[in-house]
């Protein structure tokens, strides 16, 4: 029997009697919600957080100050008491140490689900309510593959990054289906714009990955991220072997193109023309209020994210460290468990540190640079960003036949490799 | 009948295919019955989506994200482009109803029936387990067996993205 089966008949003793395929199908949906509750709702919670006090700097007045740590705790009584004994205010007590502000994300959950649902009465019911799901689903299930640490994800698929291609262009119907659902001619057009920006931008975007798994030789993201431990002809090359910087830099033109095309998927300025709220309120989920207001945009935060941890993963080595991983695996290796969770730790931290610097250039992005128009947005995607991405993969096709024609050193592991 | 069909109960594989398997047919009765074609275009998304599903229980998982990219990502989109774009959506008034209820049902029956023999009593190969992975033995099948007909597809392709481009090109203001 299942392992999680026996555990939820030890736990729940009254699924005994249940048969084995509804339990275990149970019990699939609510590890899988689970996990991506939690991590993927925090993860857009902190987004959210960076963003408006990044807007706050950029646009000099206060980002959210108030609702956190600090005032929690200049509110307990104990710190009322002292401070009235220091005779200063409780607030100043505490002192700037910890920054405020911390809790804005669950305040604004609470009041988003609080607040009333509207939904048109001359909307298309079942397509304005199912879309938000659609489009959650889309950018929820890339997490699925992402390497969050050394031989840690949740899935170990052997077309990795193929599959978040595939499953996140489940988003664009969805997009449109709240767009068409809303009944509402802004609603439908920004639909249609995102749409088509979207399908666009997925070209340049795809060339620009597979660039990276050419040089790797699989879609496996574990097995991508282990083709960047090394580069150069040194097994121990940190930094170096991030494929960004392999090739004498030549692949920082997929790497830019894919961020680019990235930022544009996602909607983010300078190609957030979809709600330009000029000219179209605010885009596909104009009518959306409360709730499934918020699913859009717990959307686009974890795909902000997940651009970011793909580009991190394809380019920046996931969570290779940037000295020799070789050095802590050395180190931690010979310490039994402590060791594993160390090393855990070690890979968490540094793909979380690139993918959030990602999301945090794109949030700078935001409150730097003026929207594009429709017309210069669809050029620079097939006028631009679609050449160079076509030329640099065949570029790099050519690199990789010279090398392996020459085969040097410990790169002719690597490059036979991944060739089998 | 489901055991006739080779699957055998209790198995979870075999729900799981069941699952895509009605999620497949019945998002496809809802394409062709819907009276509102956006309905039916979403419809097709399912379809398109049990589809893969059927490909990942096959272990052909390439296969599978190829589908969603292209079909779900694609084709869906433009359907759905089309569809938006028309004037009429709901209720559309069919201008040729002449339909003969017992001769079509005749036809489809027979159809039906045909593909029943032939996928019982044809002798598949039957492949104990698939090559997984199975991204490798495909893209060799491209660049080697088959690589006149990947090349003679990917001209067709080229001439037909050259053509969209001529008929979307705006005319050149005449003086």
């Amino acid at each position: 029997m299942h392992p999680l089966l026996t555990f939820a008949h030890d736990v729940m003793p009254f699924t005994k009697g249940w048969p084995d395929w509804i339990l275990y199908g149970l019990l699939v949906f609510i590890v899988a919600f689970g996990i991506l509750n939690t991590l993927v709702a925090p993860l857009t919670g902190i987004s959210t957080y960076i963003e408006r006090r990044l807007a706050g700097r950029a646009q000099y007045r206060w980002g959210p100050n108030r609702v956190g740590f600090r005032s929690m705790l200049s509110a307990l009584p104990i710190t009322r008491g002292l401070a009235k004994l220091a005779d200063v205010q409780p607030i100043k007590f505490i002192g700037s140490k910890i920054p405020g502000g911390l809790l804005q994300f669950a305040a604004d959950g609470l009041k988003l689900f609080t607040k009333e649902d509207i939904i048109p009465s001359q909307a298309d019911q079942l397509l304005f309510r199912a879309s938000p799901y659609v489009i959650m689903a889309g950018s929820f299930a890339a997490f699925a593959v992402l390497p969050v640490s050394f031989h840690f994800r949740a899935v170990n698929l052997n077309i990795g990054i193929f599959y978040i291609l595939g499953i996140s262009s489940i988003v664009v119907p969805g997009i449109l289906m709240a767009g068409w659902g809303s009944a509402n001619k802004w609603a439908l057009l920004g639909g249609m714009r995102a749409a088509a920006q979207i399908v666009s931008y997925e070209i340049p975007v795809a060339i620009a990955l597979m660039t990276a798994v050419m040089l790797a030789g699989t879609m496996n993201m574990a097995d991508i991220v282990d083709a960047q431990r090394s580069g150069y002809g040194i097994q121990k090359a940190g930094l170096l072997g991030w494929y960004a910087f392999r090739y004498c830099g030549l692949m920082l033109v997929p790497f830019v193109v894919y961020f680019i095309g990235g930022c544009a998927e996602v909607n983010r300025t300078p190609f957030d023309l979809v709600e330009g709220e000029s000219e179209l309120v605010a885009g596909y989920h104009t009518e959306y209020s409360g709730f499934r207001w918020s699913f859009f945009f717990m959307a686009e935060y974890s795909n902000m994210f997940a651009v970011g941890a793909i580009a991190t993963t394809m380019f920046l080595g996931g969570p290779l460290p940037p000295y020799p991983v070789q050095f802590t695996e050395a180190l931690f290796g010979p310490m039994g468990n402590l060791g594993m969770i160390l090393r855990f730790g070690e890979g968490f931290f540094w793909f979380f540190a690139k993918s959030y610097f990602f999301v945090l250039v794109m949030i700078h992005m935001r409150w730097t640079l003026p929207r594009y128009r429709v017309d210069q947005l669809m050029n620079v995607c097939w006028k631009v960003l679609i050449p160079i991405a076509l030329v640099w993969f065949v570029l790099m096709c050519g690199v990789r036949m010279v090398r392996m024609e020459m085969a040097l050193g410990p790169e002719k592991d690597a490059v036979t490799e991944g060739h089998k | 009948m489901i055991a006739a069909l080779g699957i055998r109960l209790g198995d979870p594989a075999a729900y799981v295919f069941l699952a895509f398997a009605a999620m497949t047919c019945g998002s496809a009765l809802i394409v062709a019955a819907s009276r509102n074609i956006v309905y039916s275009a979403y419809a097709l998304l399912l379809t398109f989506f049990g589809v893969a599903g059927l490909y990942a229980f096959l272990d052909a998982d390439f296969i599978a994200a190829a589908q969603l990219l292209v079909y779900v990502g694609g084709i869906l989109v433009l359907i759905l482009f089309g569809v938006m774009l028309t004037h009429k959506i709901r209720d559309i008034n069919l201008s040729n109803e002449t339909t003969n209820p017992i001769i079509g049902a005749a036809i489809a029956g027979f159809i039906f029936l045909a593909l029943a023999y032939v996928s019982i009593y044809t002798k598949w190969d039957v492949v104990e387990r698939t090559a997984s992975p199975t991204t490798g033995e495909i893209g060799k099948a491209f660049v080697g067996k088959y690589l006149l007909p990947f090349e003679a597809s990917s001209v067709l392709l080229l001439g037909a993205l050259i053509g969209a481009a001529y008929l979307a090109r705006r005319e050149k203001e005449k003086p």
